[in-house]
């Protein structure tokens, strides 16, 4: 049994004939925070999704705090709320505030009192600077504030481990800052966090350690210096040389 | 006021000129043509008395609200079963299958059928059973098979406007953590139900003219009793005149609907 | 009884028959000294029984063979032949002197036809299914669940004369309220007497015919005529004949025994 927070033990994943993941072990440490980079289609959103059992895997295992949690027939509402997972488009409720989107799944899931929910959600909205648009639908919201807003929301039920997708990969470049400030605090806070993306400045600042995933496996990983100056395998060489110029 | 908002007014009342003197063209083209035309005193006896009108108005405005009851209380039911169905055939879980078969067979039962037929076999079929006074009125069984018609097509609506909410905002509340239950509830169906008002809104309506056809079963409602006066008076009057109360309630209900629906859109903009 | 009506009738004829047959019927009927009388395909129950009208048994049958006797003609000169209902009230040229199968006198037809003076005028009557045990009288039928055929008179006599405690149900035909009636929704109808007569017998199962009202309880009642060829120089002598019959009482004679006590259906007072 993995001793990690998070294990995966040569995960595969087909889609059909396309097999996406071909074997992937990896651990992640309490407070941990590991960036995954890689080409376009290798893997790193099926990777996430497969962690919190949002697609099934084919084989292998993942294991969270020594549990098997992609055992077949395991209740998943229990692991899900563990785990909080934001995606590249936001993905709030349209018809409801961002208040209401951050409360939802703690006073349904959690049982949380109303008063004390909405204190606790309106301490979230201060902390990240969205303290004045609580009241306000998704589509009176910038992108970088919606994306702020699907933060909050996974944070809201008080995960262990956070993932997240390419989290500023929709956004105006002037709006990604505003959201890796919000990434940069949760380091700070000492959060569990793996996230896939394609800034590699902000890799190379703040990662534990990188993964780059290339065909379905992880060809190679390391801290971020070693990976970004001195990359030992050819396929890291060529994806770095073509994204960092 | 800016530039801007002069020139919007300006707009604005120039095109409301065009459309009150166009119109008051047509009205007095119809007003002056029409009486000039052969058949028009004729027409006018049978289908514009005003003595007739007045007469028969009070008389059909009572039956008018059998209609109105019958709606209201189909309605609910409607909305009720027609939820159910929509969400029976979009039950995921391999042990619900039955129920999915179940969903589609009923829609597919349901909107084949005309209203009318539904009506006669519920109306006078169910009763024939044996069913003890009163539970074979016709107005329960006439309701009952207003009900599945409509709730089939309400389960269609409702159905498809679950199916045109991405699957993206289903996933992002089960990564919440949320049941498949609460995700329907709170998540899913929210936003589908708003985007089928308009669709639905229309069903309604139809559903209000539709009522009229329990009269086939005997219930003497307003397009029943409009009848019995166009035979005991021999005169077309009756029909206008219920046609006329259909429309004061129709309108306004349409437009209320209307407005409804824009106060929720200006809401959030 | 019938013995004593030919009595009756044949004295009349006696006394005034051949007079009419010298100045009326002569080379006017279609083989001379023959009346040449048509019928349904098949006749029945009140009006020919056995589909036999030779045998004079039957209302009609009686009245046919009353009024060949008052025009002046032999029992064996009365010739039988058979016709359909919508053949008969066609235009053109008939193979009959006249026709008799309940047909009703109306303003379209007698465009294309000739109809005698009514032989019968068709009372109201009240179907009911047999087991209800339900008593001929107004005020049982007060409390009685009552069905109508929309386009008829029925309506009106039912508000009228019997004022229901409450309020009858309408539909569109025969058939609907024959429907309601299995259906338990209603338990009286109102007809008139024939089509009564006929739906008790033919369509609704375990029907019976509880009574009839006075013909001149009916706004509008039905008149049965005897169809002749348009213009048929014919129609004065078959009037003449009637007229004495009506006066003489033998029509009204032939009414209570075939059409009352024959049928069973009681006068309602
Ligand atoms: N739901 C799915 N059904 C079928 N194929 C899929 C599905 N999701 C992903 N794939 C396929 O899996 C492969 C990996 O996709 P994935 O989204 O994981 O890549 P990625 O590394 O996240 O790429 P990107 O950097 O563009 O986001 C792709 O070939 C993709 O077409
Ligand atoms: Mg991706």
């Amino acid at each position: 049994m993995p001793e990690a927070k998070l294990s995966l033990r040569s995960v595969h994943k087909s889609f059909g004939g396309n097999h996406v993941l071909r074997g992937i072990d990896m651990d992640v440490a309490t407070g941990e925070m590991i960036c995954l980079i890689g080409a376009s289609g290798s893997g790193k959103s099926t990777l996430l999704r497969c962690i919190n059992q949002l697609e099934p895997i084919d084989d292998g295992s993942v294991w969270l705090d020594g549990q098997d949690i992609s055992e077949p027939g395991l209740d998943l509402g229990p692991v899900r709320r563990r785990i909080g997972i934001v995606f590249q488009s936001y993905n709030l409720f349209p018809h409801m505030s961002a208040l209401e989107n951050v409360v939802l799944a703690p006073r349904r899931v959690l049982q949380e009192d109303g008063d004390a929910l909405n204190a606790r959600a309106e301490a979230l909205f201060d902390r990240f600077g969205l303290a004045q648009h609580m009241r306000k639908y998704p589509d009176q919201l910038s992108g970088g504030q919606q994306q702020r807003v699907a933060v909050i929301r996974a944070l809201a039920m008080r995960p262990e481990i956070m993932l997240f997708d390419e989290i500023t990969a929709a956004l105006d470049p002037e709006l990604v800052g505003e959201v890796l400030n919000v990434l940069r605090q949760l380091r700070a806070e000492g959060m569990t966090m793996l996230l896939a993306t394609h800034e590699m400045g902000f890799a190379r600042e703040l990662a534990d350690r990188v993964c780059f995933m290339d065909g379905g496996v992880i060809v190679e990983e390391g801290p971020p210096g070693q990976i970004f100056s001195d990359p030992k395998v050819a396929r890291t060489q060529a994806f770095l040389r073509t994204v960092l110029r | 006021m800016n530039r801007r908002q002069a020139y919007e007014t300006a707009q604005r009342r120039r095109s409301l000129t065009v459309a009150g003197i166009s119109t008051a063209a047509v009205l007095a083209a119809i007003i002056l043509l029409v009486p000039l035309t052969p058949g028009w005193p004729q027409v006018r006896a049978s289908f514009f008395d005003g003595g007739v009108f007045a007469q028969t108005f009070p008389t059909l405005l009572r039956a008018f609200l059998i209609d109105v009851m019958i709606f209201a209380w189909s309605v609910p039911l409607i909305l009720t079963l027609g939820l159910a169905i929509a969400l029976a055939r979009g039950a995921r879980a391999p042990a619900l299958f039955p129920l999915r078969i179940f969903g589609a067979v009923y829609v597919d039962v349901f909107r084949g059928v005309p209203v009318v037929l539904t009506i006669y076999l519920i109306g006078f079929g169910v009763p024939g059973l044996g069913l003890p006074r009163p539970w074979n009125s016709p107005y329960i069984w006439g309701t009952v098979a207003l009900v599945l018609t409509y709730s089939a097509y309400i389960a269609e609506v409702l159905r498809s406007g679950i199916e045109s909410i991405h699957a993206s905002q289903r996933n992002a509340a089960i990564c919440l953590g949320l049941s498949e239950r609460d995700t329907m509830r709170y998540v899913i169906l929210p936003q589908a139900v708003r985007r089928v008002v308009p669709a639905n809104m229309n069903m309604l309506v139809a559903l209000q003219k539709d009522v009229a056809l329990l009269s086939f079963i005997g219930p003497v409602e307003i397009l029943r009793q409009a009848g019995i006066y166009k035979s005991l008076l021999a005169n077309f009057t009756p029909y206008v005149v219920a046609a006329v109360i259909f429309l004061i309630v129709t309108v306004p209900a349409t437009r209320y609907a209307d407005h409804l629906l824009n106060r929720d859109r200006d809401a959030r903009s | 009884m019938w013995k004593y009506l030919t009595t009756a009738v044949l004295s009349t004829a006696l006394m005034s028959g051949a007079a009419l047959a010298q100045s009326c019927s002569d080379g006017k009927t279609l083989v001379d000294g023959k009346l040449t009388i048509a019928t349904g395909n098949p006749a029945y129950y009140p009006w020919v029984i056995d589909d036999a009208p030779e045998s004079g048994q039957g209302y009609e049958a009686a009245v046919a063979y009353a009024l060949a006797d008052a025009m002046g003609f032999a029992k064996e000169d009365v010739v039988w032949t058979r016709t359909s209902f919508d053949q008969a009230i066609q235009p053109g040229a008939k193979d009959f002197d006249i026709n008799m199968q309940q047909f009703s006198i109306t303003a379209d037809r007698d465009k294309v036809v000739d109809f005698s003076e009514p032989y019968y005028t068709a009372p109201m009557a009240v179907l009911v299914r047999a087991g209800d045990g339900l008593a001929p009288t107004l005020d049982a039928m007060k409390e009685m669940k009552w069905g109508v055929v929309a386009s008829t008179t029925a309506l009106p006599v039912v508000m009228n004369t019997i004022v229901p405690s409450s309020s009858p149900l309408v539909y569109d035909d025969n058939a609907n309220v024959v429907e309601a009636m299995k259906a338990g929704q209603v338990d009286a109808a109102l007809f008139d007497l024939p089509t009564a007569l006929y739906l008790s017998a033919v369509v609704l199962e375990g029907g019976q015919v509880l009574g009839q009202f006075a013909p001149d309880a009916t706004a509008d009642p039905d008149h049965f005529g005897m169809l002749m060829t348009e213009g048929n120089p014919l129609k004065t002598c078959v009037d003449a004949a009637l007229a004495t019959l009506k006066e003489n009482g033998v029509l009204a004679g032939i009414e209570a025994k075939w059409l009352q006590e024959a049928t069973g259906v009681p006068l309602i007072k």
